[in-house]
């Protein structure tokens, strides 16, 4: 992994379309402006996290249908 | 061709139903090909794997859950969807049903966008807040 060091206001440029620039430092916390392509998702990391886990969560589920259906109708 | 279902047995499906996930979803990247099956009488709508039989998620489409579901597809999965029409676009969230039933929970921020036209489908991630990834399906106790 590439690492670099960058004060306020510096930006970082990945290929053509991509500009990352560091907005505001404050003691445990960066902000980030980042400039892509609208075609381009840009996400915190964790919410990908949490949709995995949310689906293996979902797969797990030993569900007993019948029981289900009958308490939801009641 | 026929397919082992994890609660239905074993069904027979017909191929042009398969919904290609092109990236699999979060999770599970390796399982590509789901097909859709409404259980009318439970009520809910069944994503099973077509490769792996124990894989089934239990969903139900959000606008039954929020009066007024909507979204804005992101561009990248318009093009990865082919899609060309609001209309050609079928929504669902899926469940996570725990063992007290009532605690249920909808995922409506990452839901599943189906082309019904191409029978391509994604699990799309919302921008913004404005939906849960647990929103409770029961309201109060029940």
């Amino acid at each position: 992994m590439l690492v670099l060091a960058r004060k306020k206001d510096e930006a970082i440029l990945i290929g053509d379309e991509i500009e990352i620039i560091v907005t505001e430092i404050s003691e445990d916390k960066v902000k980030i402006g980042i400039k892509a392509p609208k075609h381009m998702k840009v996400f915190r990391k964790e919410l990908l996290e949490q949709v995995k886990e949310e689906n293996l969560q979902s797969a797990e589920s030993k569900v007993d249908l019948k029981a289900l259906a009958k308490a939801i109708k009641k | 061709m026929n397919i082992k279902t994890k609660f239905f047995g074993e069904i027979e499906i017909d191929e042009k139903q398969i919904i290609n996930f092109v990236d699999g979803i979060p999770g599970f990247p390796e399982h590509k090909q789901y097909v859709i099956i409404n259980d009318e009488e439970l009520g809910f709508t069944f994503m099973q794997s077509v490769d792996e039989w124990s894989l089934c998620f239990i969903t139900l489409p959000p606008a039954t859950l929020v009066g007024d579901y909507s979204f804005d597809l992101s561009d990248e999965t318009v093009e990865k969807l082919e899609l060309e029409k609001p209309e050609d676009v079928a929504t669902f969230a899926i469940l996570n049903i725990p063992e007290d039933f009532k605690k249920m929970t909808a995922n409506l921020r990452a839901p599943i966008v189906i082309n019904t036209k191409n029978n391509k489908g994604i699990q799309e991630l919302l921008d913004g807040d404005n939906y849960s990834m647990k929103h409770q399906v029961f309201k109060e106790d029940v």
